[in-house]
């Protein structure tokens, strides 16, 4: 098995490209895409220590992560139609209309 | 060999992950995230936990992203409005600091002293039964509360996304 850095710094790496995703695209549905790309990351940073201190806790975790992450991408995606309806456009420039 | 399907599976992930990153059409970027997915997926039963890799297919590459192939396909939104931020600038800062994020949690990561690797699990138990005896157990209060996030997220969407009445 690889050592516990490799996974770390793997993590680490999609982490940071979920970021950079975030801050460059303007596309509403691309940016969820990265979020799900950052919780990613993180499950694979709790695997790979519940792999090493062999503690199921870590898999707990990703589990519950992972059911956190179905209700986010449900309620953020019906926030992205809604606002498609209002808007017809999901370029997250354009929503301003919280901004007093 | 180990090592071998590690390397290549993080090097399958991370470019999917570039390409999620870069993809102007939303359709395409789902697609590179199901790759990426996988190859997590792979990870993860490589770092000996079937049942989450199994999970880990079957919700993420298979739930979520039909999800957000519906909805992509739903707003039939045309091309020009796949588009990324045209002031230079802003995609620049991005990259910038996408770059310093990267360098510092390495850093980190570099730093990090390995401390003393837990007592093996008992290998009479299955991976899926070690993991329930856990949840239903000792993470049982965290489980039901999950139950209810997912009840209140379902409401929410069908009150979000659902068709106003004309009154």
């Amino acid at each position: 098995m690889a050592p516990l850095t490799n996974y770390l710094i793997l993590s680490a790496i999609l982490f940071s490209l979920g970021v950079w995703g975030v801050l460059r695209n303007r596309n509403a549905l691309i940016i969820f895409m990265c979020i799900e790309l950052m919780l990613n990351a993180v499950n694979l940073t709790l695997m790979a220590f519940s792999s090493y201190l062999k503690d199921y806790s870590g898999q707990v975790f990703v589990f519950l992560v992972m059911a956190v992450a179905a209700g986010e991408v449900a309620v953020g995606l019906a926030i992205i139609l809604a606002i498609f309806r209002y808007k017809e456009n999901i370029n997250v420039d354009d929503f301003n209309v919280m901004k007093w | 060999m180990a090592d071998l399907i590690f390397y290549s599976l993080a090097a399958i992930s991370i470019a999917g992950a570039i390409m999620v990153v870069t993809r102007k059409n939303a359709v395409a970027a789902a697609l590179y995230l199901v790759v990426v997915m996988c190859a997590l997926a792979g990870l993860f039963a490589q770092l000996g936990s079937l049942f989450v890799a199994a999970l880990q297919v079957i919700v993420y590459a298979g739930a979520v992203m039909v999800l957000f192939l519906f909805v992509i396909m739903l707003l039939n939104l045309k091309r020009d409005e796949f588009g990324f931020d045209s002031r230079i600038f802003q995609r620049v800062l991005a990259f910038i600091l996408g770059a310093l994020l990267i360098a510092q949690l390495i850093l980190v990561v570099a730093h990090f002293r390995p401390f003393q690797p837990g007592q093996p699990i008992d290998p009479a138990m299955g991976n899926a039964a070690a993991m329930s005896k856990k949840l239903f157990m000792q993470y049982l209060y965290p489980f039901e509360i999950a139950s209810i996030l997912l009840l209140a997220a379902i409401i929410g969407a069908v009150v979000m996304a659902g068709k106003k009445r004309s009154d």
